[in-house]
């Protein structure tokens, strides 16, 4: 078995940008502390090179040619796209792992119609995740992106297939890999309601995913998902394609609600990996 | 309105910094190579959010756009406010999904009613 860690996380520009305006700043420190110990488990587990499943939005691709998926097969990855005196993440290349990634891609692409890029390039979605988890940039890593913000999406059977053929194809091989998902759950990034986050609905979400609740997972509907959790909510996709990789239950190692200067709420969880999927 | 092209130039300006001093030293000539409406393209030179916002262009776009323009955070969500008392509910794109004559306000106050406030 090659996947030795898998687990989630939550992304959002205001994680980094806007640390300096969180009026709860004892929240905030016990959020950085469990994205740290995310990494000590990365860290522990061994992994040779991390999978960062994320959303994509606007960083790589645009509607005139939208991948449903797609892998990051370059020897480097360069971000964040973004100001970096915005996000507070300098602008920097991470190191990619270009063998495994085409194994890896040629492995799914016996289910899933996956698309690569050896042009990565990264925005807030994958820089916030490694800004915690690798913050040296000396991990390997593997991006790989799930359209969720130029609809029509994926639809969540799909996603679950394709976390599992990604399981698959990563316990084909011999290296050590990590896997996370990174995602909002209920949120409304970059309109007027801005730090709006419906944690009831979140928190639903978040059981059902950690129980590996895959029939109420596979049900959810972007019209449902856009009116109770926003458009950000279309990112369940990254969080949902983690679970089934994983196969195994999960624990919530962090979540909160009360940090809306991030515009999300902010989650860390990590999932047993079950023998098989 | 022609929002593919005004979010098809915005992404192209996110991530490029070339076409960021082109749109910099002369916004006419670059925006000429897209098919722009009177009212697209005098938003883009001026950097109105608040049109921009109401025309549909998606807040992951518009976010890094505000950022390039040094716009603070709670003002670039105050410009949007704005944009919308100004010219009305937000005619396309993907905040207006759930219905076709619904803006993305009207939906969170049907599902969230008086806690919006």
């Amino acid at each position: 078995m090659s996947l030795v860690y898998a687990g989630i996380l939550s992304h959002a520009p205001g994680i980094t940008g806007r640390a300096h305006l969180v009026d709860n700043p004892l929240i905030r420190d016990r959020f950085y502390a469990s994205l740290d110990q995310q990494r000590k488990d990365i860290e522990a587990s061994g992994a040779d090179a991390l999978i960062v499943i994320a959303a994509e939005h606007f960083a790589n691709f645009f509607m005139d040619n939208m991948p449903a998926y797609c892998i990051g097969i370059g020897d480097k990855h360069i971000g964040p796209i973004e100001d970096s005196e915005w996000l507070k993440i300098a602008k920097t290349t991470i190191p990619g792992s270009p063998e495994l990634a085409i194994r890896l891609a040629k492995s799914v692409m016996h289910s899933v119609d996956l698309a690569y890029s050896e042009e990565w390039q990264c925005d807030h979605g994958i820089m916030v995740p490694l800004n915690f988890l690798t913050p040296n940039y000396d991990l390997p890593v593997i991006p790989c992106n799930i359209n969720c913000q130029g609809p029509p999406l994926t639809p969540m059977n799909r996603v679950w297939q394709f976390g599992e053929s990604l399981r698959l194809a990563c316990d084909e091989q011999p290296e050590n890999i990590a896997l996370v998902g990174t995602g909002g759950i209920s949120h409304w990034p970059a309109t007027p309601d801005s730090g709006k986050i419906n944690e009831a609905w979140d928190r639903k979400f978040l059981d059902q995913l950690m129980n590996q609740d895959k029939p109420k997972l596979l049900s959810y509907d972007d019209e449902e998902v856009y009116s109770e959790a926003g458009q950000g909510g279309f990112e369940i996709r990254t969080l949902i394609a983690a679970a089934a990789a994983a196969g195994g239950k999960g624990i919530l190692q962090f979540y909160s609600a009360e940090l809306p200067i991030f515009a999300v709420g902010c989650s860390v969880a990590r999932f047993d990996i079950a023998k098989q999927v | 309105m022609s929002l593919y092209q005004v979010q098809k130039f915005l992404y192209k300006l996110n991530r490029d910094e070339q076409i960021q001093r082109e749109f910099t030293e002369n916004k006419d000539s670059i925006l000429s190579q897209y098919d722009l409406t009177e009212e697209e393209h005098n938003a883009l030179c001026s950097g109105d959010i608040g049109l921009l916002y109401v025309l549909g262009v998606n807040g992951q776009i518009l976010m890094h756009f505000a950022a390039y323009l040094q716009i603070e955070w709670f003002d670039y969500l105050q410009l949007m406010r704005d944009g919308i008392s100004k010219h009305g509910e937000v005619r396309a794109g993907i905040y207006t999904m759930s219905g076709a004559d619904k803006s993305h306000t009207q939906t969170l106050e049907r599902a969230f009613g008086d806690k919006l406030a």
